[in-house]
């Protein structure tokens, strides 16, 4: 096996998510091309773990599932923000959101 | 070039491919849909890496949630059924910055690990990654565990309709 192959996939992966999050501007595209780049992070630790000899055996393999599972944290928290935006402006182009802050807001919660 | 090659290969010429469609697809449901085949063909690439366990996790929680979830929130945001012209902006600062990264990262795991032959690893089993996990890593399990909750508690309440709204 010539792990060249998994890790050329890997970081022709990564480029494709740098590409789809600075180009997209919907919202939960973005997201999906943040989930691109965290496979191709993923795909590298796995491949690592499999020619690499590290002291803890399976190293890579942990490290991987501790990704998958910040991953769905960080889509259910993204999502939830989105769902929150969505529901504020009505629109989920992430450059039409204002970052300054409104100059008079009753904030009551 | 052995069998293992060539599988590997074909998978990541096809989650490459898929990936392409995801960042470029003018339809926003396809572009999750393509995702799914992407995260199988990762799936199928860690199968043939023996990382048994990691694959099947990848697909109940990859494909199964994270998809699931995204379909929703496309659904949820109204987002347009056919094509829609103005999902992207200009990409030729994207497509310089994401190359540069991309050609970077090839160029420094070519440089590593250059054409080397290295011998298809046993198949892991969910026993040695259990083990691991319980053993070496417990610390960051129970961290992952109060993230999980601490990442629950915070989308039910920015998901909470504004105070005094209906």
């Amino acid at each position: 096996m010539h792990p060249a192959i998994p890790y050329v996939t890997a970081s022709v992966l990564f480029r494709l998510g740098v590409y789809g999050v600075l180009v997209r501007r919907n919202a939960v595209l973005l997201l999906m091309a943040v989930e691109l780049m965290l496979n191709a992070v993923n795909l590298v630790f796995v491949t690592a773990d499999a020619t690499v000899k590290a002291e803890l055996p399976a190293g890579g393999q942990v490290f991987a599932l501790f990704v998958i599972v910040l991953a769905a944290a960080e889509v259910g928290v993204g999502l939830a923000l989105i769902l929150q935006l969505y529901r504020l402006r009505a629109t989920v182009a992430v450059d039409e959101i204002p970052l300054a802050e409104p100059e008079s807001q009753d904030v009551t919660s | 070039m052995t069998t293992t090659d060539v599988f590997l290969l074909v998978l990541g010429a096809v989650a490459v491919g898929s990936g392409a469609r995801v960042v470029s697809t003018r339809h926003v449901v396809r572009a999750g849909l393509w995702l799914v085949v992407t995260l199988g063909a990762v799936a199928g690439a860690y199968l043939l890496l023996a990382a048994e366990l990691v694959a099947w996790v990848q697909v109940l929680l990859y494909v199964g949630a994270v998809v699931v979830l995204l379909l929703f929130a496309v659904m949820l945001t109204r987002a347009p059924i056919g094509a829609s012209a103005d999902l992207d902006r200009d990409g030729w600062a994207g497509a310089l910055v994401g190359t540069g990264a991309g050609l970077g990262l090839t160029a420094l795991f070519l440089d590593g690990y250059r054409w080397q032959l290295v011998d298809r690893p046993a198949v892991g089993s969910a026993q040695l990654l259990g083990t691991q996990v319980f053993r070496n890593w417990v610390l960051p399990f129970e961290v992952v565990s109060v993230l999980l909750l601490a990442a629950l508690i915070g989308a039910v309440v920015s998901s909470r309709p504004p105070a005094g709204g209906s």
